[in-house]
C-alpha cells in the first residue's frame, strides 16, 4: 500500500463507492427472505447476498469502520449506483438487475484482480463469486424471456425500466484505474448476447438520463433509496454508541 | 396446478477428491441446468463438496424390499470371497 | 434413492392388499425392524397409520422451518450491525434449506412437495404455534435463537434415531447445521445483556415474552397427547413431552444466569429429590387458543406464505415452460 495521502483519499472513496453497492443490494436481496417464488430460490437468493454483503464489508473496512459507514451516514453520503437501491419489483426485475449489476461487476473485478491496485485481493476472491451471481442471471433471464407469454412480458418490462440505470455504471470513479470504456462495450456485448438468447428486446432508450448520469457516485439517490436506509439504520441509530 | 410442478432430482456431492459421490438428498428443479445450480445453493454451502451430479429422480431404477432374499441371501454364505476365510501358517508374509 | 423410489410405494400397496397373507408376514417383519433399532426405508411396507403419522408429522415440520422465516426474516432489514445482518440471513437461509430436505423426506412417503404446500395454505395442515408469535424488538431475534431453537433442537436431537430412515437423515444434517443458531442467539443475548440499559431490559422483555411459548414448544403434558404413546412405540417419537421439557428447562436456567436474565416463573427452583428443576404450570389455554388459529400472527403469517406462492406461480410456470420448449439443455455435461 502507498500512503501519500492523495492516494488514500482516491482509495476510500472507490472502496466507498464498491462497497456501498455491494451493500445496498446485499440489503435489497434481503428483503426477499420469505418471498421468493419457490424455495430453492430462497436459497439462492440468500447466497447471493451474503457474497455480496461479505465484500461489502471488506470494502467498507477499507474505507473506516463499516458499522459507523454503513449505518450513520446520510442518505447523500452514499456513493452506490442507482441501479442497486431500485426496489426489488417482481422477480423479473430483481433478474433484470442481478442481470445488469453483475455482468458489469464481473468484469470491473476481473480486471482489478488482474492488477496490482489495493483492490486486487478483494476482487480476485469475490470474481468467482460474482461469476457465480451473473450464471444465475442469466439462466433465469433465459428462462422467463423464453417461458411463458406472461414471463415474456414482464421480463421485457424489468429490463426497460431499469436500463436507463445502467450507463451509470461505466462513469469512471476515482481511485479506481481500469478502461472503463472497455468494460461497457465488453458489457454491451455480453447483455445483448443473453437478452437477444432469452428472445428480448434490447432497449432502445437512452442508458443514462439527466438525473442517473453519475449520480449515485456523487450521493444523489432515487426516492426509495430514503425509505431503504430509514429502515436499514434506525435501530442502530436508536442507541447511538451500542455494541451489539 | 400440475403442470408448474417442476420434478425431483436426486443429488450426489463428491465431498473432496479422491472419493466417490454419495447421495445427499433431492429436490425439485425445471431443468437439469437449475436443478445443478440449486444442488450447489442447498447441498454446498458449508463447503461440503468440490462435484455434482445431479440425476432425475424417475431415472432410478431401485431393487424392491420383496425382493431382498433372492437378491442378497445368496451372498451371505460364500465366506471363500474374503480373504480371512484362508489360513496361512504363521510367519509367512506379505500375503 | 430413497426419494426415487417413492413413486413405486402405491403400487406396491396395492400388491400388499391382493396378497392379504403377506400382510401378517409383513406387519411382522416390520415390527421386527423396528424393535431391533433398524431404520425402515421408503420402499419397505409399512403400516398404513404409520406412514400417515409420519407424512402429518414431517409435513408439520417442514411448515414450521418455512413459516419460522417470516419472525426472524422480519429483522434483516434492520439488523443493527453487519456481522448480526450476514448471521441472520444465513440462519433464515438454513431454514429454508431445512424446510427443503424434510419435504424431500416426506415425498419419500408418496407425498408431492405441492400437494403439502397445498395443505399448508389451506389449512389443512398446521405448523408449530410458536411462529405465531411476533417479534417485536431486536432481542426477539436472540430469544428466538437461544429459547426456541433451544427447545427445537432439545426435540429433535432424538429425531437424528427416528425409525424412518429419510427423516432420520434428514434430521442429522438440520442437527449439525442447527448449532449455530442457538449459539448466535445465545451470543445476542448477551450482548445486549451486557450492554446498554436499554439494551438489557429490551433482552429481559423478549425473554419473558418467549419463555412460556418455548416451554409450550414440547407439545401437551402426557396424559393429554394424542399421538404420543404410537408414536413411542413405532420409535419415530423416543422421549415423552413432559421428559424433554424438564430436560430443557434444566439447560436453560443455569444459561440464563450465565446471561443475566431472569425467567419470568416464580415458581421456578431446584428440586433436590427429583434432581431436577420444579416450574410453574403453563397456561395450556393459551397454547390451543392458538392451535386454533387465534394467535397473534396466524392470519398474518399464512396470508404472507400464500402470497409469495402466488405471486411466485408465474416464475415457476415461466421455468417448467421453458423446459419443456428446450428438453436438451444448453450444457448438456456428462458425468465426470
Amino acid at each position: 500500500m502507498t500512503t501519500t495521502p492523495a492516494k488514500d483519499t482516491a482509495v476510500t472513496a472507490a472502496a466507498l463507492a464498491l462497497g456501498d453497492d455491494a451493500l445496498v443490494l446485499s440489503h435489497r436481496l434481503g428483503e426477499w427472505a420469505g418471498n421468493a417464488p419457490v424455495l430453492e430460490e430462497e436459497v439462492a437468493l440468500a447466497n447471493i447476498a451474503l457474497d455480496l454483503l461479505g465484500q461489502a464489508r471488506v470494502l467498507l473496512s477499507m474505507a473506516g469502520d463499516e458499522d459507523e459507514l454503513a449505518f450513520l451516514r446520510e442518505e447523500r453520503a452514499f456513493r452506490n449506483l442507482q441501479l442497486v437501491e431500485q426496489p426489488n419489483g417482481d422477480f423479473a426485475h430483481t433478474i433484470a438487475r442481478q442481470l445488469f449489476f453483475s455482468a458489469h461487476q464481473y468484469l470491473l473485478y476481473a480486471e482489478l484482480a488482474a492488477g496490482d491496485g489495493p483492490f486486487a485481493p478483494l476482487a480476485a476472491k469475490a470474481v468467482k463469486e460474482v461469476d457465480y451471481h451473473r450464471d444465475h442471471a442469466r439462466q433465469w433471464t433465459l428462462r422467463l424471456g423464453d417461458g411463458t407469454e406472461e414471463s415474456h412480458t414482464r421480463m421485457q418490462r424489468a429490463v426497460d425500466a431499469l436500463w436507463r440505470h445502467t450507463g451509470e455504471m461505466f462513469q469512471p470513479v476515482e481511485g479506481i484505474d481500469v478502461d472503463w470504456t472497455g468494460l461497457e462495450t465488453a458489457w454491451l456485448e455480453w447483455t445483448t448476447e443473453v437478452l437477444r438468447r432469452a428472445t428480448l428486446t434490447v432497449p432502445e432508450g437512452p442508458r443514462t438520463g439527466a438525473w442517473a448520469a453519475g449520480a449515485g457516485r456523487q450521493g444523489l439517490h432515487t426516492e426509495p433509496f430514503g425509505r431503504m436506509l430509514a429502515e436499514m439504520q434506525h435501530l442502530h441509530r436508536s442507541h447511538p454508541g451500542a455494541s451489539w | 396446478m400440475t403442470h408448474t410442478d417442476w420434478p425431483l432430482w436426486e443429488v450426489f456431492v463428491r465431498s473432496r477428491r479422491g472419493l466417490s459421490h454419495t447421495h445427499a438428498g433431492s429436490l425439485h428443479a425445471p431443468d437439469a441446468e437449475l436443478a445443478l445450480r440449486n444442488a450447489r445453493d442447498l447441498y454446498t454451502r458449508r463447503g461440503e463438496g468440490v462435484s455434482i451430479w445431479v440425476v432425475p429422480s424417475s431415472a432410478i431404477t431401485a431393487s424392491s424390499p420383496d425382493e431382498k432374499d433372492p437378491f442378497f441371501e445368496p451372498a451371505a454364505d460364500k465366506p471363500y470371497r474374503h480373504p480371512t476365510f484362508y489360513e496361512i501358517p504363521e510367519g509367512v508374509q506379505h500375503l | 434413492m430413497a426419494t426415487a423410489a417413492a413413486r413405486d410405494t402405491a403400487g406396491s400397496r396395492a400388491y400388499d392388499v391382493m396378497a392379504a397373507d403377506d400382510t401378517a408376514a409383513h406387519q411382522h417383519a416390520f415390527d421386527a425392524a423396528v424393535a431391533a433399532d433398524e431404520r425402515i426405508e421408503p420402499r419397505d411396507w409399512m403400516p398404513d397409520a404409520y406412514r400417515a403419522t409420519l407424512v402429518r408429522q414431517i409435513a408439520q415440520h417442514a411448515h414450521s422451518e418455512i413459516i419460522g422465516m417470516q419472525p426472524e426474516a422480519n429483522w434483516i432489514t434492520r439488523a443493527p450491525s453487519l456481522r448480526r445482518k450476514a448471521i441472520l440471513m444465513a440462519k433464515v437461509q438454513d431454514e429454508a434449506g431445512h424446510g427443503l430436505y424434510l419435504y424431500s423426506a416426506a415425498e419419500t412417503l408418496g407425498t408431492s412437495r405441492e400437494e403439502l404446500l397445498d395443505k399448508l395454505h389451506s389449512g389443512r395442515q398446521k405448523y408449530s404455534s410458536i411462529f405465531n408469535y411476533p417479534t417485536l424488538t431486536w432481542a426477539d431475534v436472540g430469544a428466538i435463537g437461544w429459547l426456541v431453537d433451544g427447545a427445537a433442537i432439545t426435540n429433535q436431537v432424538p429425531l437424528c434415531r427416528c425409525s424412518y430412515g429419510p427423516y432420520a437423515r434428514a434430521m442429522v444434517r438440520i442437527c449439525k447445521e442447527e448449532s449455530f443458531h442457538q449459539r448466535q442467539g445465545y451470543e445476542l443475548l448477551l450482548a445486549l445483556s451486557k450492554g446498554t440499559p436499554e439494551q438489557h431490559a429490551m433482552a429481559q422483555d423478549a425473554v419473558d415474552r418467549w419463555w412460556w411459548p418455548s416451554l409450550m414448544m414440547f407439545g401437551p403434558p402426557d396424559d393429554e397427547s394424542q399421538h404420543s404413546a404410537q408414536s413411542m412405540a413405532w420409535k419415530i417419537k423416543r422421549h415423552s413431552n413432559d421428559e424433554l421439557r424438564q430436560r430443557f428447562v434444566d439447560i436453560c436456567v443455569p444459561q440464563a444466569e450465565s446471561l443475566g436474565l431472569s425467567l419470568p416463573d416464580p415458581d421456578l427452583k431446584w428440586n433436590e429429590e427429583r434432581g431436577h428443576h420444579d416450574f410453574g404450570a403453563i397456561d395450556w389455554s393459551e397454547f390451543w387458543d392458538v392451535l386454533k388459529g387465534n394467535g397473534p400472527c396466524n392470519e398474518q403469517r399464512l396470508t404472507r406464505r400464500r402470497k409469495a406462492h402466488e405471486e411466485g406461480a408465474w416464475v415457476r410456470e415461466a421455468a417448467a415452460a421453458h423446459a419443456a420448449k428446450h428438453m436438451n439443455g444448453e450444457t448438456g455435461a456428462t458425468r465426470a
